[in-house]
This record gives structure tokens, C-alpha cells and sequence, in this order.
């Protein structure tokens, strides 16, 4: 199964700022209730995005100047909670390629990894600084570069870190570990005999 | 070189490095739930693939399941076709589903360690971010994501970088009416939400030894608050005693190895530890959140915090994002804090020693008018004990709902929901913005005799001095 070599993603970005952003409220368990990933997009952040009789509330994604972004942004500690992946399923339906935050919950990192969605780390400061950029002129094109590590907006630069074992995967088109996982199913099956509670 | 668990676990089960660097890591035990692996059947049929080792994955039902009409076909379609699904891909496949005609469905986090699924030395992985419960056996237990449960379905094992490990020492005694629920919200409060991000958290010391497996089982399930994607305890005698004679735990002359290989498994004196934190059991305070992340907590002699008396900006805008949400008043004492619902059940306190608890003080009380009190037991098996002991009794004659076995009110993805801004005094595991199911509902995370407290008193109130407790 030969995967896309992510190596940039760009595009317009969006700004959802805040910390300890959770995968309850990226997609309340309500959601949930369903037996495929179709159509979790359209209840992205929803409790936060819409009053209680399904009229918009004020928040960056109902902003018509950032429609069609495809890179969040965001603060500390990004997708805590729930391994549940519809979070990152929603993200990537509603539109979203890559996401840029200050760090990440480890679960949601991998969950994303695995969909080809990267998840870079920069400072608070360059992400405020790209954030402002956006705000004054939304159509900026934003390009994060995993091949130099690094994201570039509006003739600025800044730096972005992401763990080089994600990196590698993405730009090497082996983001899905499935085949490289099943390539060793007969060293698995000798290591599982070794082991007494899985030989019996 | 002497070891941590962890590095004899994860050495035991490697497979080998994938080329990004990655362990491929042998997983001998996967639990799977209605909610996350529907999506990870289907991508088994599109790739055309079978399960590897279908012995080796155990499935329940608890998410969706309601409490109250249990009966099938289930009054919300979209939950009985979860049931219905993962029912039929547990056929298909060959996979033990501990279904509710069994009398061995329940939270999955409470039925591995009551069958005896969940053992010391082994590689636990689930769709559920509270997986890392089991590591209260000494196993290493991951919540992983769809994508990974296919993975484990088809392979048995899966992709994953090596954890870092924090040994968290709880030394001396706690105090009365202090439980293993006020170590882990003080351990989170302490080192913060995402402190554990890239760790395992190896918990022990005094108040670890003298914890039972269902006390070391509530530390563990809250690993994750704490940003710690895996935690455990050294398994010990009390581990043993515990999973001795359970339906899975191995028998005769396999009992007599087995113990031998857990009690070489645990932690060898002296090894090495990427991080130590110590904390006096002595300083732990009964814990309540305030805010809506677990790490939003104070003693129950505490205070809500005030923004304007902070300086750092970080934290000013996260006490005041909190307090818009959950219109409390800053600086008041948490204590007195008026509850709509109080809520005992969730795989952090949902086993049989935590209703035991609460129902040795609950006698000859009632639970204050204009509150809705419910307890949900963990699974069936931690329902029928409860019944046999007359302790589902105590609960209803105090005014408590007692209902069937699931996850319940903790997300509830069932029936189970508070309705508008309601608050609720909550044995579960998160409080975030809108967590138990009304998109403005707010959760106040405490140990089950504390809820007992707040749902007697109508009011978050200090559990023992409402109870007398010495």
C-alpha cells in the first residue's frame, strides 16, 4: 500500500487558541454514537461552535474569513483526554491537514500521526506571531515544511519541532504502520511462543 | 543492570525497530469496547484481513449500554446498532464478547482485572484512554486509537515509541477518609495535566503496599489525567491474592509459574529511573475539582481560586475560562457548593470496594431533597456482590437510583445525562465542558464517600466530618 509522502502541507490557517483543548470538546462523546468516521466533520467543536437551538456561536471556525483553512492552530497540551479518534477523524473531514500547537497529548499525537495529519510543536510566541499574521490578512498562504522542520508564512520563518519517528513516517510515506506491521507476523508469532501466558 | 517493569515488559515484547525507529511491540492482551472498534472491523474487511490471535482480544459492551432499560432492541437506534455491530464482528471473527446474557458485561476497565484477563508482566492495549488501569496489575497498558485496534486486530501488535519512566513515591499513611481517588486528583493538581506527557508513571512507596488492587486500579485509571499515557504498581502478594482463582488467571501447576515470572517481572531495587517525585501521604487532603480539568482541584478546606490574584498570564486565563464555565465564585471555599446530582459509578470507583465504602456511612441517611442520586456498578459481577451484601439496599433506602452495569453518567454516550448547567458531584474521572452529556453541565470530581456527602448534604461537604469518619 504505497502512502503519500507528506512532506509540507500548505494552506490558509485558523486559530483556535486556548489550552488543554480535549477530544471531549473537539467531539462530544455524543458523536460518538455511530459505526462509521463519515460525517464527524460537521460536529467539529460543536458545542462550542453552536448555541443550544443550532444558531452559530461566536468561535474562530464560524468565521467566514477563515473558511477552507486547512492548518489549526493552538495552544499547550492540544487534544488531552479521550484516545478516541474521532477527534482527529473530525479534524481531517472538516478540512484540516496539519495542526500547529504549543505540544500535544501523546495518544491524539499518534492518532494523528497514523492519518497522515502532522502535529508540529512551535513556541507560543511564533505561533502567536503566525496566528496575527492570519488575522490580518486570512488568505496568507502557510506552509509547514517537515522536510527542514520548519513553517513558513508571510516571508517570515520560524522553527517547528515534531518527533523524528512521526516525522520520518510522514515524510517517508509510512504513516499507516499496517505493512510494515504485517511484514513481521512470523517473528511475532515466535516471540508470542516464548512467552508463557501466550503459549498456552 | 537491574530493571525497571516497564523496561522488562517492553524488552519481552519487542518484535523488532521499524524503520522510523519505532518498537514494534507485541500486545498479549486487547480489550475492545462498542464505541472505538466498529470503524477498525471495517478497515479489516476493506483490507481484507483477519485477526491474528482472536483468543487473545476480549470484547463487552459499556459505553452505550443504558442503565435503566436494558432489554434489546435498545430505545436509541444509534446505540443498538453499536451493539448490534460489534455482537456480529465478535462472530465473524472468533472474538469472546462478554455480552450482557453472559453475567459478564461491564465497564471493560473492571471486567479484564475480575476475570483475571488483566495480569502482571503482560501488554495490555484498548480503544479507551483509561486502559492504563490495568497497569495496577504490572502490566503496561495503552489506550490507543481505531486505527491502532486494526493494527492489533490484524497483527497483534503495534507501532510505538519507548515511554520514559517517573517513579511517584506516596510515602507514610493517608489520613481517614482520605482515598486512593485524593492521591491520584493530588498527584494531577501537583504535576499537572500534561506533566506525564512522554512517561510512564511507576507508582509505589508505603501508601502503594497498603493499597488494595481496586484502590491501585483508581490511581492507575487517571494516569491519562495526568498526561501519562501508561502508569502501574509492582505486583506483590496482594496482586497474587487478588487474581487467584479467577475465571482466566492460570491454574494448578501453570499458578505456581506463573507467580514466579510476576514476582521477577516487578521492578528490581536500584534501577534506574528517567524521574523520581516523592509525596507525604500525610499532605493529601480530601480532593475536589473546581475547574473543567482534572487538574483544577483543591482540598476540601480550599478555596476556588481568584484570577485577579494571579500574575502569570497562563494560568489567569485558564482559572477564568474555567470559572466562566462553571459560574463559580472566585475565592469562595469549595465547601457549600450547592449539587443537582451525585453521581457513583465510572471505571476510576465503580468497584465493589467503593460502593462497600460509602454504604458502611450511608445507613439511616437520606439523600437531601431536590438531588438525584444514582449508582451504577462497574460491571455485572461488581452489581450481583453488591446485591448479595444488601448494599444495592443501603443505596436505595438512602434515595440513591441503583441501576445495571456501564460507563453511565462518566461520558454518558447512554441515557444517563445532566440536563443544562446542572452540577454534579461526580466519582468519575473528567470534568471537562460538557462532559456528562448537557453541553453547559458541570462535574465535580470527588472520591465515591465525598459524593456520598455532597448528595446527603445537597452541598459539596467535608465526607468526614458529614459521616463521622475516624
Amino acid at each position: 500500500m504505497p502512502l503519500e509522502k507528506i512532506t509540507s502541507v500548505a494552506g490558509r490557517a485558523v486559530s483556535v487558541p486556548g489550552n488543554d483543548i480535549d477530544t471531549d470538546r473537539i467531539i462530544p462523546a455524543r458523536f460518538m454514537k455511530c459505526v462509521t468516521f463519515d460525517g464527524l466533520g460537521a460536529f467539529l467543536f460543536h458545542d462550542v461552535r453552536k448555541n443550544a437551538d443550532g444558531t452559530d456561536r461566536a468561535h474562530p471556525l464560524n468565521d467566514p474569513r477563515f473558511k477552507g483553512a486547512t492548518i489549526l492552530l493552538s495552544g499547550a497540551n492540544f487534544g488531552c483526554g479521550s484516545s478516541r479518534e474521532h477527534a482527529p477523524q473530525a479534524l481531517q473531514k472538516y478540512g484540516f491537514r496539519a495542526i500547529v500547537a504549543e505540544n500535544f497529548a501523546e495518544i491524539f499525537f499518534g492518532n494523528c500521526t497514523t492519518l497522515g495529519i502532522p502535529c508540529l510543536g512551535a513556541s507560543r510566541a511564533d505561533i502567536q506571531r503566525i496566528a496575527a499574521a492570519v488575522a490580518q490578512n486570512p488568505a496568507t498562504e502557510v506552509v509547514i515544511d517537515l522536510a527542514h522542520s520548519e513553517i513558513r508564512f508571510g516571508g517570515q520563518t520560524v522553527k517547528a519541532a515534531i518527533r523524528e519517528s512521526a516525522r520520518e513516517a510522514l515524510v517517508n510515506g509510512r504513516w499507516d504502520a499496517i505493512g510494515d506491521l504485517l511484514e513481521g507476523a512470523d517473528r511475532v508469532k515466535k516471540l508470542a511462543a516464548r512467552l508463557p501466558y501466550l503459549s498456552v | 543492570m537491574p530493571k525497571s517493569l516497564f523496561q522488562k515488559v517492553w524488552e519481552a515484547h519487542t518484535v523488532r525497530t521499524l524503520a522510523n525507529g519505532q518498537t514494534q511491540l507485541l500486545i498479549g492482551t486487547h480489550l475492545i469496547h462498542e464505541v472505538t472498534s466498529p470503524q477498525a472491523f471495517g478497515m479489516l474487511r476493506d483490507l481484507g484481513l483477519k485477526v491474528a490471535m482472536p483468543n487473545r482480544t476480549f470484547a463487552t459492551v459499556d459505553h452505550i449500554v443504558p442503565t435503566d432499560e436494558v432489554a434489546e432492541p435498545y430505545a436509541d437506534p444509534l446505540a443498538d446498532a453499536m451493539i448490534k455491530s460489534l455482537r456480529r464482528s465478535c462472530q465473524e471473527f472468533g472474538i469472546t464478547f462478554f455480552d450482557r446474557a453472559t453475567g459478564k458485561q461491564g465497564i471493560v476497565h473492571v471486567v479484564g482485572p475480575e476475570q483475571g484477563i488483566t495480569q502482571p508482566g503482560t501488554t495490555i492495549a484498548c480503544g479507551d484512554s483509561h486502559t492504563s488501569t490495568h497497569g495496577a496489575f504490572g502490566a503496561i497498558a495503552f489506550g490507543i486509537g481505531t486505527t491502532q485496534i486494526r493494527d492489533v486486530l490484524a497483527t497483534q501488535t503495534m507501532a510505538l515509541g519507548r515511554l520514559k519512566v517517573r517513579r511517584i513515591n506516596v510515602t507514610g499513611r493517608l489520613g481517614p477518609g482520605v482515598y486512593a481517588k485524593d492521591v491520584i486528583l493530588h498527584l494531577i493538581q501537583t504535576l499537572g495535566v500534561n506533566g506525564g506527557t512522554g512517561f510512564a508513571y511507576e507508582y509505589g512507596g508505603d501508601v502503594f503496599d497498603r493499597f488494595s488492587m481496586e484502590e491501585r486500579m483508581t490511581v492507575c485509571n487517571m494516569s491519562i489525567e495526568g498526561g501519562a499515557r501508561v502508569g502501574y504498581v509492582n505486583p506483590d502478594e496482594t496482586t497474587f491474592a487478588y487474581l487467584e482463582g479467577r475465571p482466566y488467571s492460570p491454574k494448578g501447576a501453570a499458578w505456581e509459574a506463573a507467580v514466579a515470572g510476576w514476582r521477577a517481572v516487578a521492578s528490581d531495587p536500584g534501577c534506574a529511573y528517567d524521574d523520581v517525585v516523592t509525596i507525604r501521604g500525610e499532605d493529601i487532603p480530601p480532593t475536589v475539582t473546581w475547574g473543567i480539568n482534572p487538574g483544577q482541584a483543591v482540598g476540601i478546606d480550599g478555596c476556588i481560586p481568584d484570577p485577579s490574584k494571579t500574575t502569570a498570564v497562563d494560568e489567569k486565563a485558564s482559572i477564568e475560562e474555567a470559572l466562566a464555565y462553571m459560574k463559580l465564585k472566585p475565592g469562595a471555599p469549595i465547601k457549600g457548593t450547592k449539587i443537582d446530582v451525585a453521581f457513583v459509578g465510572s471505571c476510576t470507583n465503580g468497584r465493589l470496594s467503593d460502593f462497600q465504602e460509602v454504604a458502611r456511612f450511608l445507613k439511616g441517611r437520606r439523600v437531601a431533597p431536590g438531588v438525584k442520586a444514582i449508582a451504577v456498578p462497574g460491571s455485572q459481577g461488581v452489581g450481583v456482590l453488591c446485591v448479595s451484601l444488601g448494599i444495592d439496599r443501603l443505596f436505595r433506602d438512602a434515595g440513591f437510583e441503583w441501576r445495571e452495569a456501564g460507563c453511565s453518567m462518566c461520558l454518558a454516550m447512554n441515557p444517563d445525562k445532566l440536563v443544562g448547567d446542572q452540577i454534579c458531584a461526580s466519582s468519575s474521572n473528567r470534568n471537562f465542558k460538557g462532559r456528562q452529556g448537557s453541553p453547559t453541565g458541570r462535574t465535580l470530581l470527588m472520591s465515591p464517600l465525598m459524593v456520598a456527602a455532597a448528595a446527603v448534604t445537597g452541598r459539596v461537604a467535608d465526607a468526614r466530618a458529614v459521616f463521622n469518619v475516624a
